[in-house]
């Protein structure tokens, strides 16, 4: 197995522990890391993709991914305060009456 | 030495995500995740893409998770969500993760590796910038647009909840 290989192997693992955690966690807050945990999953394989093609691409996909990744955090967390405000509870469980 | 210490932050990266997983209080929840950044970090400055590895301590770990650290001792509030950790989809979420896993490890085992000896040259912050506002300069033009409206949308959605709240 060569090294993008592994960090191939890495970046699977780190996408589907992320998703995991979206699914099966409770905590808003804590889904929202898991969220950031799997875009980091894939920015490891677009650097593992692009040391292989040695090509700056992936680089600067990275660095947009990161400014995406940080407005979505910006929406988010005064989303999450709101509801937590709200609702007093962050389980996902308070959020039932959101269903359409 | 390069080679060792990719593996090395690797599995540290893997073994912290694992410990958010099974992690009770979301602090423990967002430090284990800061060591996964951290040490995705020094896999990319193993790997000799220095400029993602500087921005991924600055941006996610001293911007994104102090956010989200901040956040959380502001809502430390007794919750049920800390005792009951997981939802009622436990086990099915679990098999289709391994599903997942195991189809996605298929196709990466099974992709053509590369070529020996083709060892890219470390990829520099003058490399980058070239590359960035050379080439790229309307996806950033694109970014600061997106970054506007959140900032915009995140004003909004503050003010509706004053309004509501009174």
């Amino acid at each position: 197995m060569d090294k993008t290989q592994l960090l191939l192997v890495v970046s699977v693992a780190l996408f589907a522990m992320g998703l995991l955690g979206v699914i099966v966690r409770r905590n808003v807050l804590v889904m929202l890391m898991f969220m950031e945990l799997t875009l980091n999953g894939v920015n490891l394989s677009l650097v593992a993709f692009g040391q292989q093609a040695g090509a700056a691409a992936p680089v600067v996909l990275v660095f947009l991914v990161f400014v995406v990744a940080a407005a979505e955090v910006a929406i988010a967390i005064p989303i999450v305060l709101l509801l937590a405000r709200a609702k007093g509870t962050l389980d996902l469980a308070g959020y039932a009456d959101l269903k359409g | 030495m390069g080679g060792a210490l990719t593996v090395l932050f690797a599995v540290g990266a893997v073994a912290a995500a694992a410990a958010m997983l099974v992690a009770r209080h979301p602090m423990r929840v967002a430090l284990a995740l800061i060591v996964a950044m951290l040490c995705l970090a020094g896999v990319y400055a193993a790997l000799g893409v220095h400029v993602i590895a500087v921005f991924q301590v600055l941006i996610y770990v001293g911007a994104v998770m102090v956010f989200m650290v901040y956040v959380i001792m502001l809502l430390d509030v007794r919750d049920t969500s800390y005792t009951r950790r997981f939802s009622p989809l436990l086990v099915p979420a679990v098999v289709a993760a391994l599903a997942l896993v195991a189809a996605l490890l298929v196709v990466v085992v099974e992709a053509p590796s590369a070529p020996p000896g083709t060892s890219p040259p470390p990829f520099g912050v003058r490399a980058f910038s070239q590359a960035f506002l050379d080439e790229y300069w309307l996806h950033f033009e694109l970014v600061s647009v997106l970054l506007v409206a959140a900032v915009v949308a995140a004003i909004a959605v503050v003010k509706a909840g004053a309004r509501r709240h009174g």
